[in-house]
């Protein structure tokens, strides 16, 4: 499924480490490659993912976010047409480190589907969860971390 | 890194991990994580079509977040673990703060580790992130 091939690079390190506003000088310091990536760093390998879906794609006239119309998906039909249209969020993310994830390592990802499951909310209509388990690997086949996420879709817009 | 003698069950640390969270740190987090679902940059998208009053952080920006106050607290390259649920969206304006309580210190093939629970609340006490991690100690 997955075609990922991710450089991790020292000034991705930094960019990421300025988005979630890390200040240790590591991140930083040029002269220093000898760095260890921050724990939640390895999402950012969505960046080398082809098909990453939630990347406009040069050239692609589909992309769901806003243009001149509210959304530049052509219609499917699978809207409810009431607004608050069923949508994807992040539920849970857990990550087991087998090893330290370094400047200069090359990692590939595999993708394994997870459990399946649904739950009632109040705050949000039916729930539907689904884990996915990913094991990414250094240029030595070396797993380096596991990742399980877990998405839900939401019947309704969550009420807060 | 976690010294075996200087820590206990039950010792805390906190850390404000962000105050007043702009719209554009959550860009930010977008184009480096490279993950642009428009829910968190676009607002006329995320009002009209996903049905929410705007924008909200990525679930992810509050996790890496929660995990900078973490790798303060137990040091670079010492996690074992590292794990969260987002119990609540965080949004542009939130004030947030992170906790790790030392719940347990244990010997584990001949490591020491500390199992740390995770808790992430915004400025009105609603709590965003519960998490949980584990962490070699020297």
């Amino acid at each position: 499924m997955s075609k990922i091939k991710m450089p991790v690079e020292k000034s991705h390190i930094m960019m990421f480490a300025r988005s979630i506003g890390d200040a240790n000088p590591k991140y930083y310091e040029e002269k220093d490659e000898n760095v260890i990536a921050p724990p939640t760093f390895i999402q950012s390998s969505a960046q080398f993912d082809p098909d990453y879906f939630l990347r406009p794609k040069i050239g692609g006239d589909n992309w769901f976010g806003s243009g001149k119309d509210p959304t530049g998906m052509k219609s499917s039909g699978s809207g409810s047409g009431g607004g608050g249209a069923a949508m994807g969020l992040h539920a849970e993310q857990h990550y087991e480190y087998h090893q330290p994830l370094k400047v200069g390592d090359v990692i590939t990802a595999e993708v394994k589907p997870g459990k399946s499951w649904e739950k009632e909310s109040k705050r949000a209509g039916k729930l539907k969860f689904s884990e996915s388990v990913t094991e990414y690997r250094n240029q030595d086949g070396e797993l380096i971390i596991t990742a399980t996420s877990v998405g839900v879709v939401t019947e309704k817009p969550v009420e807060n | 890194m976690l010294k075996k003698n200087e820590i206990k069950v039950g010792d805390t640390y906190s850390e404000k991990i962000v105050e007043d969270l702009k719209r554009t740190q959550i860009v930010q987090y977008a184009g480096a994580s490279g993950d642009y679902n428009p829910l968190h940059s676009d607002d006329k998208f995320t009002k009209e079509i996903a049905g929410y009053p705007g924008v909200f952080a990525h679930g992810m920006l509050s996790m890496g977040m929660t995990g900078k106050m973490l790798t303060n607290f137990v040091g670079d390259g010492t996690l074992k673990k590292y794990g969260v649920r987002f119990t609540n969206q965080v949004w542009p304006g939130d004030s947030l703060e992170g906790t790790a309580t030392i719940i347990d210190i244990k010997e584990e093939d001949g490591e020491t580790l500390a199992e740390i629970a995770i808790e992430t609340k915004n400025q009105d006490g609603a709590t965003v992130i519960t998490g949980s991690a584990t962490a070699k100690v020297g």
